[in-house]
């Protein structure tokens, strides 16, 4: 059993992206709602969010009977902020590059 | 200090766009992704071959200081346009990521100052996301060894 699961083996799966995207679209679903958006089987959509709220990305609300999943905006960022260290790679790369090519340019004018 | 570098990964999608402003003229940039020697200075890595043509082909190598290969790429120049264009491919050896491609557009924007377009294309959505977090994991594990050292210097 996965103890802790990967935020990042989670949105792996198109089915669970696709979950995530439903869910910016409405704010508040229940399981059913949710289920009724796909044709795989109803327990295979739980299994997804079981690990989608095991990683936090959703938050379930009990609201009687029922449970409605909404984003965890926090544990959505992020994903986003991810990309962070492979822009900073890139940019310390082209920064050198800028400084190299202004040095070279100096060193001989045309 | 701002980063100029602009990163543009649409969900779902096997490819992403590196944008970037520079500060030099769009030759001195285009001169900067054509010659091994510059190459070698800001890429970080040993350029082994770099031939700068269509159907030319460029290998990089990292390798540290015990000699263990750490790192090597290689790739096939498809096409070439001075101060416009490059369209190669790119492959990371001994590593499941496959062949990427790369179209990368130089242009000018004013006599001074010109702009980088690298659009990468991966196989599947699943390795372009994987090589998006290679610096993320790699900043972990180098954040992990780091802690790992302080604590044996405590000990």
């Amino acid at each position: 059993m996965n103890l802790r699961r990967d935020v990042f083996q989670a949105i792996a799966d198109p089915t669970r992206r696709a979950i995530l995207l439903l869910l910016t679209a409405a704010p508040s679903l229940t399981a059913g709602a949710i289920a009724a958006n796909f044709n795989t089987a109803r327990p295979t959509v739980s299994k997804h969010l079981q690990i989608l709220t095991e990683c936090e990305l959703l938050q379930p609300q009990q609201n009687g009977r029922e449970v409605h999943y909404q984003l965890n905006p926090k544990k959505m960022k992020e994903i986003a902020d991810f990309i962070e260290p492979f822009r900073n790679m890139w940019d310390d790369r082209f920064n050198k590059l800028e400084m190299i090519m202004k040095q070279r340019a100096k060193k001989k004018p045309d | 200090m701002e980063r100029k570098t602009k990163i543009h990964a649409e969900d779902g999608r096997q490819e992403l766009t590196i944008t970037r402003e520079f500060d030099l003229p769009v030759e001195l940039l285009f001169e900067a992704h054509t010659d091994a020697v510059i190459i070698e200075q800001w890429m970080g890595n040993k350029v082994l071959k770099f031939e700068a043509q269509p159907h030319g082909g460029y290998q990089f190598e990292t390798i540290d200081p015990q000699g263990n290969i750490l790192f090597r790429a290689n790739g096939v120049i498809h096409s070439l346009v001075p101060n416009k264009k490059m369209i190669r491919t790119f492959e990371m050896e001994n590593v499941p990521f496959d062949v990427q491609l790369e179209y990368l557009e130089f242009e000018a924007v004013t006599s001074e100052t010109s702009q980088l377009t690298m659009q990468v294309v991966y196989r599947s959505v699943e390795l372009r996301d994987q090589q998006l977090k290679m610096p993320f994991e790699y900043g972990i594990n180098m954040a992990h060894n780091r802690l790992e050292e302080i604590v044996k210097h405590l000990k």
